[in-house]
């Protein structure tokens, strides 16, 4: 754990009620990081975009869990969020630009391009049965910060 | 959470959508019935998104606002945004929202031009 300033872990049912909550939570934690209030915004839709995701895609059928790790390395913040859903296929193709497996449920297909051009880097590992892994890492400029926030 | 409001203006031939607080996909659904349950009573309807309080979006709403472009323009109605916070204005931008719907900086200008075309 060398290198590592915090650390946390939370899981929670895939219920769309826990997205405000995930969002919530991860900018608590990131908080000690200092971010801008952009920073924020940015860390709050990552964290919606990676958990809305477990919970539409991962789990279409029924509710299993979504584990969320965070932790802090100086200015930086690792994302992780995980389902053991049904996985995909092609994880290049889903991370094109308006590609989406849901237009009937009005899914426009940018979260993953929303979540790209917000970190600094993103990998992704899926396998069919088995699930899906998100690893978003985001760097937190050391200068400014937002003098007043609120979660 | 997220609360929206609606109102009518101009003999109820426009449909002013106000929405603040926060929109994800827990609360996209129920504004998508909303919306979509007034639409349905409106001949070529004219569509006006307030946004200005929204303090939270993500691609959900993205998915709404799209929808109801679609559902629309199928009416031969038209769809408008006004005075998307700059975190909103980006995602719009990102998914290029910003070419095929107008976007107002204030509902007050939105409400000039769209009462101004045709009757
Ligand atoms: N956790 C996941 N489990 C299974 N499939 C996933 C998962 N996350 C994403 N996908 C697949 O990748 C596609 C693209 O995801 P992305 O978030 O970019 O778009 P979307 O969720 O379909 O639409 P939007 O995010 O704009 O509402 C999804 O349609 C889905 O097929
Ligand atoms: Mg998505």
């Amino acid at each position: 754990m060398r290198n590592v300033d915090n650390e946390m872990t939370i899981m929670f049912l895939a219920k769309s009620e826990n997205e405000s909550f995930a969002r919530v939570a991860v900018a608590a934690f990131a908080a000690q990081t200092n971010p801008t209030l952009d920073e924020l915004t940015e860390i709050k839709t990552i964290v919606s975009e990676a958990v809305t995701n477990a919970i539409i895609h991962g789990y279409p059928e029924e509710d299993g869990y979504v584990f969320l790790h965070c932790k802090i390395m100086s200015n930086r913040l690792e994302i992780v969020v995980e389902d053991h859903g049904v996985g995909m296929r092609d994880t290049e193709e889903a991370r094109q630009p308006l590609f989406t497996t849901r237009p009937d449920l009005d899914r426009t297909g940018m979260g993953l391009t929303i979540i790209e051009s917000y970190v600094q880097a993103l990998t992704i590992e899926s396998k069919l049965g088995e699930g899906t892994r998100l690893r978003m890492v985001k760097s937190i400029a050391k200068e400014q910060s937002a003098a007043v926030y609120e979660v | 959470m997220l609360h929206s409001h609606m109102l009518k203006e101009r003999a109820g031939s426009i449909l002013v959508v106000i929405l603040s607080g926060e929109l994800d996909h827990h609360e996209a659904a129920e504004l998508r019935l909303r919306i979509d349950h007034e639409l349905e009573k409106m001949d070529s309807p004219k569509l006006l998104l307030d946004l200005r309080d929204l303090a939270f979006m993500d691609s959900a709403g993205l998915g709404v606002f799209l929808g109801r472009y679609k559902k629309v323009l199928a009416k031969k109605g038209e769809m408008a945004i006004a005075g998307p916070p700059k975190p909103v204005m980006r995602l719009l931008e990102m998914s290029g929202f910003h070419r095929i719907m107008t976007i107002y900086t204030s509902r007050a200008e939105a409400l000039t031009v769209m009462k101004g075309v045709k009757a």
